[in-house]
């Protein structure tokens, strides 16, 4: 079976409409994070989460009137993977302050349903989401920078910056949709940002490599030809690949339970766009650097020759 | 023409055998237990268990079975009501605790071969982690002023007179009339206290000596009293009766808890976290005092007394000297007084504990001796710094009379409640913490939670998995199949793996376990898609598979390279899920290049590397 069949098409040529594409996303993304900003999730602003299980659906505003007389004001109130499930977030100072609230607030959620029961409850300092932002971003930052020496090593630093742009570019973009649809970004959406940087990458190198091949094999064909036909060649690959992976990531998300419900999520975001990018974003990057065929072309010792010359 | 070597084979078969073997403990599920064991030297026999299911089925719990295994009885149930009916009633077994955990059910031949499931995590068992913070304020400063105590020792003994001796901001601070004494001074000092490092300096033209305390010195308190922390909170742990309690640290001022099975935390929490001790000193007994009176009138107490209140608010006198101290208690047991019936603690001193109060009582029978409770209690919190202040509280809760002579044992009463007496004697047995701890992290997860995410995660995984080996079929056709083959192989290697390597299985572990299923297709589809690239050109099939793999192999490792930069990463910089998710992607990565290469391979030799005149192949 051939999905695609032989595909012969301009994708370098295209790389205008995908520029603007990628600009407008990249806009709204940092915008609304600027502006929205992110529905950080406990693990990063500290206090308290509960979530309470109940028999029965149950309306988010009756729990909020019903916690908003009790003078719990600042608790947000929100459906945890199903219509019984809700999970109450509120500020508290200290884990006995935590305790103390959770407790007075079993006894103002059980006359709503008096077979709910508390499912699990969390208690986060302020000082531990600091130092988890703090590692986040570091490890992030330590990714791209291990990413950029390998591939710079193996390949050349244009295709190092290429592959970099298209990360970043699929990182804010990722986290630009958990701003726009306010979905909560906690720790593990971090681990799936880290992830979504592998799996981009994976996409990328595989394009690269072929490019790297193709240069040196058609020797006459102009590096935006190289680029084309490359990526035709690897295309089906790529989205095979994508498929199968969306696939067990659909899974997850639909099956997996509340708690990898973000993490699925900020995944298959991260597929669709890096599949994109590695297309689109990666390759444009790198010839607007101004690769050639030179660049990848073992260097051979100047006046080596001349040795032999008696 | 494709063909690989004898050994190659082998090898694989060898390590498809052992990954079999090691990944087999983890299909026999897991039965819910209540794993009951003696507190002190109580028998575990069959007494024991005709007991537990006498007392089961007075509870109206039927359907379990137990057995004995290292000093516990296991009783398994089979559903969670039950396990907690079970654990409900089994708590009233007096002398002996009782834990909820959940028990794979691996054959014993299994066992004894040596294999063993995969830990859950908590977020898959259920119960509580806390992860606390050692306050090293109050070690840092015991340590100062026995630095300081021991610069004066050094000085007086050198006769080195000095201006002042003091610490300031961190700086131990001596002030000198000359160059010359400050001079001596500092050879002494340098030589004697290796901990602090000494540099001798005018300040405001005043001779003086600066010590700094060496950064090898504070690290060393603060291992010190983490680890004395650490061997506490394990104690009281312990204590509690949870089946594989877990106490580690975690950086160098913090500890993590992991209580698997346990509900309600905030009584675990409070013993956990309580700084409780007790002290004994003599009741002033001088006609001349009145307590009262330093009450009310704010002045100073008699020397050598210091003003204490009792639990109704009445003042005492007591001596500054201390007779023993909660440091010098061995053991500890609630209890209640035989005569009055009100609960008490009774207590064991250690020899020097013993001596000392004998000592005391031989000298002072009919005087009064206090027992002083001592806690702290939450002031606020530093608006700065965002640490919570305590202040110490030391309250009298038992003044009596000194009927006869008594020294390693004997018992204290004046306690509030047979509950309180209970955890007394807990936290006066496991010792004391060097520092105060504080939690700043605390998760909860309900048993139901834990199953519910179980089911969940494994469902996910088979659907997800199945998916992917339909579409392969379809798509690839034989060639499909060996990749399925190779793909179901990294999965049973992937768990062998873990299993083998100890490693606790968690929800982002199970994600991450997905997360490769889809990413290890990924290298047999570069290669499939490399083969039919190079049938396209006309080659022959022989070569086309030959050429297909050997293609390939510089993408797949390249690409697979830069993901496991990226496992590492999250390995160096996660924590716990983290490094759950980290563990299971950089192992799945291994595996995969294992089977989609190597054993894909070796399938595709079996079926086609034999015929000479192949004319088309099924990709």
């Amino acid at each position: 079976m051939n999905l695609l069949g032989k595909i012969k098409f301009d994708f370098m040529g295209k790389q205008k409409i995908a520029m603007i594409f990628s600009l407008i996303l990249i806009t709204i993304s940092i915008g609304s994070i600027v502006t929205r900003g992110l529905n950080f999730g406990l693990d990063f602003t500290g206090g308290t989460a509960v979530v309470v299980n109940f028999e029965k659906d149950i309306e988010l505003d009756v729990i909020r009137d019903s916690l908003k007389s009790n003078n719990f004001i600042d608790a947000s109130v929100q459906n945890f993977g199903s219509s019984k499930t809700v999970q109450i977030k509120f500020q508290s100072q200290s884990d006995s302050e935590s305790t103390q609230l959770r407790d007075q607030l079993s006894e103002i959620v059980m006359p709503l349903d008096p077979a709910a029961n508390v499912d699990k409850g969390d208690y986060i300092g302020s000082q531990v989401g600091d130092e988890l932002i703090e590692q986040g971003s570091l490890a992030i930052l330590y990714a791209i920078i291990g990413i950029l020496l390998y591939v710079t090593i193996r390949f050349e630093w244009r295709f190092s910056v290429g592959s970099v742009v298209a990360l970043v570019h699929d990182v804010v973009i990722t986290v630009g949709v958990f701003s726009v649809i306010q979905m909560e970004f906690d720790l593990t959406i971090l681990a799936a940002l880290l992830a979504v940087i592998g799996y981009s990458l994976n996409d990328t190198i595989v394009v690269f490599d072929r490019v790297r091949e193709n240069f040196k094999a058609l020797r006459k064909k102009s590096p935006a030809e190289v680029f084309n036909i490359s990526i035709a060649q690897t295309i089906s690959r790529t989205v095979i690949t994508s498929l199968t992976t969306l696939l067990v990531l659909l899974a997850l998300f639909f099956i997996g339970g509340a708690m990898i419900h973000g993490f699925a999520f900020a995944l298959i975001v991260g597929v669709l766009i890096g599949t994109y990018s590695s297309i689109f974003v990666a390759s444009t990057a790198t010839l607007n650097l101004g690769i050639s065929r030179d660049d990848l072309m073992p260097v051979e010792k100047e006046g080596v020759n001349l040795d032999h010359i008696p | 023409m494709n063909h690989y070597p004898v050994w190659k084979n082998l090898l694989i078969i060898f390590v498809l055998a052992l990954g079999i073997f090691y990944a087999l403990p983890n299909i026999y599920g897991r039965s819910e237990v209540v794993q009951t064991s003696a507190i002190k030297d109580q028998a575990v026999d069959e007494s024991l268990i005709n007991r537990i299911s006498s007392s089961l089925s007075a509870g109206g719990v039927s359907n379990f079975e137990s057995i004995i295994e290292n000093e516990t009885v296991i009783t398994k149930f089979n559903n969670i009501e039950d396990q907690f009916k079970g654990k409900e009633i089994l708590d009233k077994l007096s002398g002996y605790k009782s834990a909820l955990n959940l028990r794979p059910d691996v054959p014993e031949w299994l066992t004894n071969a040596g294999g063993s499931a995969m830990n859950l995590g908590l977020d898959l068992k259920g119960g509580v982690y806390f992860l606390m913070e050692v306050d090293m304020k109050e070690a840092l400063a015991n340590k100062f002023n026995q630095l300081r105590g021991y610069a004066i020792q050094i000085l007086s003994k050198e006769k080195i007179s000095k201006k002042s001796l003091k610490w300031v901001d961190e700086k131990l601070v001596i002030q000198f009339k000359s160059e010359e004494l400050a001079s001596k001074a500092f050879d002494k000092l340098r030589k004697q206290i290796n901990e602090v490092n000494f540099k001798q300096r005018q300040i405001d033209g005043v001779e003086s000596i600066v010590g700094t305390i060496r950064d090898k010195a504070i690290s060393d308190i603060k291992d010190k009293a983490l680890e004395k922390n650490i061997s506490t909170i394990r104690s009281r742990v312990n204590e509690f009766g949870v089946a594989e309690p877990i106490v580690q640290r975690q950086g160098s001022e913090r500890i993590i808890v992991q209580l698997p099975g346990v509900q309600d935390s905030s009584e675990i929490k409070e013993t956990l976290g309580s700084v409780a001790t007790l002290e004994y000193r003599a009741v002033d007994m001088n006609k001349n005092h009145n307590a009262y009176q330093v009450a009310q009138s704010g002045k100073s107490a008699p020397l050598g007394y210091k003003l204490y209140f009792d639990q109704d608010e009445q003042p005492v006198l007591l001596s500054k000297r201390i007779i023993v101290s909660g440091d010098q208690l061995i053991d500890a047991t609630a209890g209640s007084d035989q005569q009055t019936g009100r609960p008490m603690v009774s207590v064991k001193l250690n020899n020097i504990g013993a001596k000392r109060m004998l000592d005391f009582t031989r000298n002072n029978v009919g005087n009064n001796m206090a027992v002083v409770y001592k806690d702290r209690e939450f002031v606020s919190k530093d608006p700065v710094t965002d640490k919570k202040i305590y202040k110490p509280r030391e309250t009298v809760i038992s003044n009596a009379t000194i009927q006869g002579v008594f020294s390693n044992q004997f018992q204290t009463t004046g306690l509030d409640s047979p509950k309180f007496a209970t955890k007394l004697a807990l936290q006066l047995r496991s010792g004391s913490l060097a520092a105060p701890i504080e939690i700043v992290h605390e998760k909860t997860i309900g048993p139901s939670l834990g199953k519910d995410n179980i089911d969940r995660g494994f469902q996910s995984v088979l659907i997800g998995f199945v998916l992917v080996l339909i579409f392969m079929l379809i798509y690839y056709r034989l060639f499909g199949v060996v990749a399925n083959i190779a793909l179901l192989c990294n999965v049973v290697l992937m768990v062998a793996m873990l299993s083998m390597l100890g490693a606790t299985l968690t929800l982002p572990g199970i994600a991450g376990i997905v997360l490769t299923v889809g990413m290890a297709v990924d290298a047999n589809v570069l290669i499939f898609e490399r083969i039919k690239e190079e049938l396209a050109m006309g080659n022959t099939a022989q070569s086309s598979i030959k050429a297909g793999y050997d293609k390939a192999l510089s993408t797949i490792a390249d690409a697979n390279i830069t993901t496991f930069i990226a496992a590492i990463v999250l390995f160096a910089f996660g924590t716990g899920p983290i490094k759950g998710f980290a563990v299971t992607l950089s192992i799945g990565i291994v595996t995969s290049m294992f089977t989609a290469i190597i054993l894909s391979r070796a399938i595709v030799n079996l079926v086609y590397g034999n015929k000479t005149k192949l004319k088309s192949i099924s990709i």
